[in-house]
């Protein structure tokens, strides 16, 4: 009876474990491993990145400067921003966001502009 | 007495994955139990023809959520063993910290389902909440909350602050009362010792026979832990198998409520002795020849034969997983229970099918 | 590899896995390794004490091999998968799934070989002791 009471009491008192999500969200960790993002413009294309990613969701054209990525393939690992020889492949910190399709982000080099919805984020 | 046929899974509310038990009953007996398998068989092990042997680190990691650190662990241990690479010994201390912080979430996540198979879903629950303290740590030391892709070849990719080891340990601090509170609950309780002492027995020469691994074995009072074999850094760590005799679903459950002591423990011992240092060397060159490699998992030892041909590709990468060794026991324990108990003896063996269909 | 290897051929098999047996080891897996077009490896890994033992034997695609599973109960799911994956078939299998463990009634062919053949009735069947 006893314990039960302590019980009760303590839980009163205490806040929630969990968190009404979308109201509070809790900020990613520092470590955390989000989002690959990708400064086209510093991009050498070299290809280092497609080569060693181990679901092998990015691929690299070198003639036409483009370089495209499968978010729905990519598991997140980090390794092709690890390896970046130009340091222009980053992993953010958050999580993508939920979407409604699969679709590649395809980022083209040099000559044209992004195509990419979200500005490139440099590190 | 009628006979009666009756299919337990693919889809049972019991189990978080499809493994189909054939149930013959006399009455409320069953006399017969036989599993089929084939609902998340992905072919893994055939991956090695596509991924050379750097990637394949991040596919056998994807081969069970649950134990993800430890199959890339035991996977690296061989490659490194093949190509006569010495890690050095401060990523030999983090592997033993990270591994054993993931046998305590995949036992958390054990005495959560275990629990909930017997109805007692608030017990569920308190275990959950606190084996998400273990993944924020996982998250905040690794960058995920499960699969926490540490493990390179010649090491380790992340390494740990002071702050973040100080850290680790006052969560491990409150993980521990939170869990001694709960240990008359789960060890105690009258309900709890009600479905499952005496249930699914196994005497330790049966699961000596039957070739079991892991909890189930040592909960019948076999002293068989991988962890003896000193891979890692346990060789500088004291470390005694935590053992049962008793054999029915209750001594599995106080194995691997003490485990999760056990592995607090280890933590300590491996934080307070962690040496200074590199956490990764260079890796030059291709493996070849053929190894075998153990690791203790959470579900019991997982059992990994390379062979490779010097090239970038290995030949054939065989992995024989902990559950993949404990499904015979279900075929010996079912025969003589009861029909509600097959949820708890199922249950009991912690069965992970990912794992064993790969 | 960690562990004496001993090559064994299809007629000691069963003999040497019954006296492991008797010397208290563990069963531990049975790997399968495809070697050629037509030789294929297995090998039994055993363990007592954390000391490892493994059983070479090689048997050619289309031939029958004596399941272990009298001796060791517990291979039973190995030798099913590999007669799923690799297409070799056992005899004397205390549980028998006819190659439906991983796949279908249908499927003939064996998905971890690289070299593609269609399964047909073994032609060649161990001398009965
Ligand atoms: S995070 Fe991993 S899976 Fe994703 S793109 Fe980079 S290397 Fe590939
Ligand atoms: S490795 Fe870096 S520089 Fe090279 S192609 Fe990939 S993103 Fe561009």
């Amino acid at each position: 009876m006893f314990t039960m009471t302590s019980t009760i009491l303590r839980n009163l008192l205490k806040e929630p474990a969990t968190r009404r999500y979308p109201a509070s969200v809790r900020p990613s960790f520092e470590a955390a491993r989000g989002e690959i993002r990708n400064d086209i413009h510093v991009c050498t294309f070299c290809g280092v990145c497609a080569v060693k990613c181990p679901s092998q969701c990015i691929t690299v054209d070198r003639k036409a400067a483009d370089w495209s990525y499968d978010p729905s393939a990519c598991v997140q690992c980090g390794v092709c921003a690890e390896v970046c020889t130009s340091g222009s492949l980053q992993q953010a910190r958050d999580y993508r966001k939920p979407v409604r399709k699969k679709e590649l982000v395809v980022l083209k080099g040099a000559t044209t502009p992004p195509k990419h919805s979200d500005p490139p984020v440099t590190g | 007495m009628t006979r009666t046929i009756i299919p337990f899974g693919p889809q049972h509310p019991v189990l978080p994955e499809p493994i189909h038990l054939m149930l013959t009953l006399d009455d409320e007996v069953i006399t017969e139990a036989v599993p089929a398998f084939g609902f998340v068989h992905r072919g893994l092990e055939k991956l090695v023809e596509i991924r050379d042997f750097h990637q394949m680190i991040y596919v056998v990691e994807r081969i069970c959520g649950i134990c993800s650190m430890l199959h890339a662990m035991c996977y690296c241990q061989g490659i490194e063993e093949m190509m006569g690479i010495e890690t050095p010994p401060r990523a030999r201390f983090l592997r033993v910290i990270w591994s054993e912080l993931h046998r305590m979430h995949s036992h958390l996540l054990w005495l959560g389902l275990f629990a909930d198979s017997f109805g007692f879903e608030s017990l569920f629950m308190q275990f959950w909440k606190i084996r998400e303290k273990i993944l924020d740590i996982d998250e905040a030391t690794t960058g995920n909350r499960i699969i926490v892709s540490v493990n390179v070849i010649g090491g380790v990719r992340k390494d740990l602050t002071l702050e973040q080891t100080r850290g680790i340990l006052s969560e491990l601090k409150s993980v521990e009362t939170e869990l001694k509170r709960l240990e008359t609950t789960i060890l105690n309780d009258y309900t709890v010792q009600n479905r499952t002492v005496g249930k699914g027995v196994l005497t330790a020469k049966q699961a000596y026979e039957l070739g079991l691994v892991g909890p189930t074995l040592r909960a019948s009072g076999v002293m068989q832990d991988a962890r003896m074999l000193k891979y890692a850094a346990f060789d500088d760590i004291a470390f005694t198998p935590v053992v049962e005799t008793d054999g029915d679903c209750y001594a599995r459950c106080k194995v691997r409520f003490r485990e999760v002591f056990q592995s607090i423990d280890l933590i300590r011992q491996a934080i307070g002795k962690l040496p200074n240092g590199e956490i990764a060397v260079k890796v030059k060159g291709r493996p070849d020849g053929e190894v075998t490699s153990r690791v203790e998992q959470p579900r019991g030892e997982v059992f990994y034969y390379i062979r490779a041909n010097g090239t970038k590709h290995l030949e054939r990468l065989r992995v024989r997983t902990p559950t993949f060794a404990n499904v015979p026991a279900l075929l010996t324990m079912l025969p003589g229970a009861g029909l509600s108990d097959v949820p708890v003896i199922v249950l009991s063996i912690d069965p992970c099918i990912s794992c064993t269909e790969r | 590899m960690q562990g004496e290897i001993m090559d064994i051929g299809l007629d000691n098999l069963l003999g040497e896995t019954a006296r492991i047996k008797v010397e208290g080891y563990r069963f531990v897996t049975i790997s399968c390794v495809e070697i050629n077009e037509i030789r294929m490896e297995l090998l039994y890994h055993f363990d007592r004490n954390f000391q490892l033992k493994h059983l070479r034997l090689s048997i050619s695609r289309d031939c029958r091999a004596p399941s272990i599973s009298p001796v060791y109960f517990a291979a039973f799911l190995v030798e099913n998968e590999i007669q799923d994956l690799f297409g070799i078939r056992f005899h004397g299998l205390t549980v028998d799934y006819d190659r439906t463990l991983y796949l279908e009634k249908d499927v003939k062919t064996a998905p971890f070989c690289k070299f593609a053949v269609v399964e047909k009735s073994p032609v060649c069947e161990e001398k009965t002791p």
